[in-house]
């Protein structure tokens, strides 16, 4: 007895057929959508940007005459915001994840600490900049500091630190954890000489993807009150400074035309840079990946 | 604790391929038996699931004990008891007494740790650290303390050798141990257990993801090991209980159905169950 008929398989096996191959050129349409994009993007900032950036560019301060505004103190600026984000953002981001995913009670209290961590991940970066004007520019008085502005944004990107530091350490296989447990280390020698190695690769992409957003966010900037003609760059972290995105979105603003030129060559040195951080996080990841 | 000592001397038909150091070519003799670990009415939940039920069980001294049942009946749960792993389940209650060596290993100030260096684990699965094969049998003794390099030479080659796999691995310390077979893996992990020279091994169906050359490799390495160790074993393979062991404890729906020596538990059981089982007639 025959439930099937075969006749009619063969009828459909090209239609199935058709629509399989069809599928595969609209996802493969979609993906070119971003990198058309991108593309255009960077050839049109570049072409902008070509007759402006030289190496004076990159080595005066910013001046409201055209043919001598530079992005040095931006420069300088922004890698003294790094300085202080970065160490800040990892040590609490990467505590907290191991925390919340190695030691913390399994209960409601600790789910709802979780979700809401990610859900600060998607607060809207300006709300951030008052919070840090509020706390740390206002009621701890640091003025508008490379200090206040790092705690910024070292709060605005903790989530994104923590959540993915979280998927990554729970990536580890439990029996590698229960294999080192099992011989009497202690929860500290387990998560720092198995778990963490471990999970490296996926922390620091997190990290660097989140740092990437933190070197580019303006919003909170503006918030805190960044200055951006400034003449000097800072001595500490006690300083006014410039960052580089404050710097681009100053000449933006300015009425002469040239200065969307000067604008764009400040934009490549932050794609460029970005690209960079990017091609370390990958070069990082492939080193110290382990597979199991 | 003293009352709680006992010392059973009971005379055993002699198995001269167990017991050859101690026999040494005799008929018969006079083995001592010494309790290793003693559960008194220990019971164990998961939640609301009673999985451990009045278990009363002793295993000695330098032998084999295996534990036997069909999925589901708690020989797993209750050989991680032993070294509490399995308080890393997080709703896990558990009630009565586990002695090891006279001492209740519930006790506060008997930590986890002094425990797990003193009873070992082997696992289902291998589970190898993503590192040098000399970095993982290294790894107990450096967590421990041990840092001199010449000790840790030392230890890693005698726990590789005892592991009965130091000649196929001597040239490749350094190399990942992850790059090895199933079987290389799981007597990586035995000697990673052996490195931190502990009291007892707990073995939880320690060949059930290996090969029969492998399984048969790891068999005659827990043979080897009872001379120095006493061995806890969980297996699902009841012709590897038959082979390996001692004592066989056949568990069932929680509880300990029969606990005896291996022959009489396979040959002639007092229990319908223990029958039934072992003849293959369910499970």
């Amino acid at each position: 007895m025959q439930l099937i008929d075969k006749n009619l398989i063969a009828k459909k096996r090209s239609g199935r057929l058709t629509f399989n191959q069809i599928m595969k050129w609209l996802f493969f349409l979609c993906t070119m959508i971003g990198l058309v994009v991108l593309i255009t993007l960077i050839v049109d900032t570049l072409s902008d940007a070509i007759g402006y950036l030289n190496l004076d560019f990159l080595t005066s301060f910013s001046s409201s005459r055209v043919e001598d505004a530079g992005f040095y103190g931006a420069i300088i600026g922004s890698i003294w915001l790094m300085v202080v984000t970065v160490p800040v953002a990892i040590f609490v981001s990467v505590a907290t994840a191991l925390y919340l995913e190695e030691y913390a009670p399994k209960n409601r209290v600790t789910d709802f600490i979780k979700v809401n961590i990610s859900n600060l991940a998607g607060v809207p970066s300006v709300v951030f900049g008052l919070l840090g004007l509020a706390m740390f520019v206002r009621a701890m008085a640091m003025g508008n500091s490379v200090l206040a502005a790092g705690l910024t944004l070292a709060l605005m990107i903790l989530p994104v630190i923590v959540v993915s530091s979280q998927e990554s350490i729970r990536s580890v296989p439990s029996t590698v954890r229960e294999a080192s447990i099992g011989m009497g280390a202690t929860k500290w020698q387990t998560v720092s000489r198995i778990i963490l190695p471990a999970a490296i690769p996926g922390i620091i992409t997190g990290i660097i993807l989140a740092v990437s957003r933190a070197i580019g966010e303006t919003a909170p900037l503006v918030v805190i009150g960044v200055p951006t003609t400034l003449l000097v760059t800072p001595d500490s972290v006690l300083d006014s400074f410039q960052a580089m995105p404050m710097q681009i979105y100053a000449w933006i603003k300015m009425p002469q035309e040239e200065f969307q030129y000067i604008a764009a060559s400040g934009i490549i040195v932050l794609l460029v840079i970005l690209l960079l951080m990017n091609s370390l996080a990958i070069f990082i990841r492939n080193k110290f990946s382990t597979r199991y | 604790m003293a009352n709680i000592k006992e010392k059973n001397t009971i005379t055993k038909p002699v198995d001269n391929t167990t017991l050859e150091e101690t026999t040494q070519g005799e008929k018969k003799t006079e083995i001592i038996r010494e309790p290793i670990f003693k559960t008194n009415n220990f019971n164990l939940w998961y939640g609301d699931n009673h999985a451990l039920q009045d278990i009363n069980l002793t295993f000695n001294k330098n032998e084999i004990s295996a534990i036997i049942g069909p999925s589901g009946c708690g020989k797993s749960t209750f050989v991680k008891s032993l070294n509490r792993m399995v308080e890393l389940v997080p709703v896990v209650r558990t009630e009565g007494e586990i002695l090891y060596r006279d001492q209740d290993i519930f006790e506060k100030k008997f930590t986890v740790e002094e425990l797990r260096t003193k009873v070992g684990m082997v696992f289902q699965k291998p589970n190898p650290f993503p590192k040098s094969i000399y970095d993982n049998v290294a790894y107990g003794p450096r967590v421990h303390g041990i840092r001199k390099k010449k000790v840790l030479d030392e230890v890693v080659e005698k726990s590789l050798c005892d592991a009965a796999i130091w000649d196929e691995v001597k040239d490749r310390l350094h190399e990942n141990a992850l790059g090895l077979s199933g079987g290389q893996q799981q007597r990586i992990c035995i000697a990673r257990a052996l490195a931190t020279e502990p009291d007892v091994i707990l073995m939880d169906e320690p060949t059930s993801a290996l090969d029969p050359i492998s399984t048969t490799k790891v068999e005659d390495l827990m043979q080897q090991l009872k001379k120095d160790y006493s061995i806890v074993v969980v297996t699902h393979n009841m012709q590897q209980a038959a082979r390996v062991s001692d004592t066989t404890a056949f568990f069932y729906q929680g509880y300990v159905v029969e606990h005896d020596e291996t022959k009489v538990i396979f040959e002639n059981p007092r229990d319908q169950r223990t029958e039934d089982y072992v003849s293959g007639r369910f499970g």
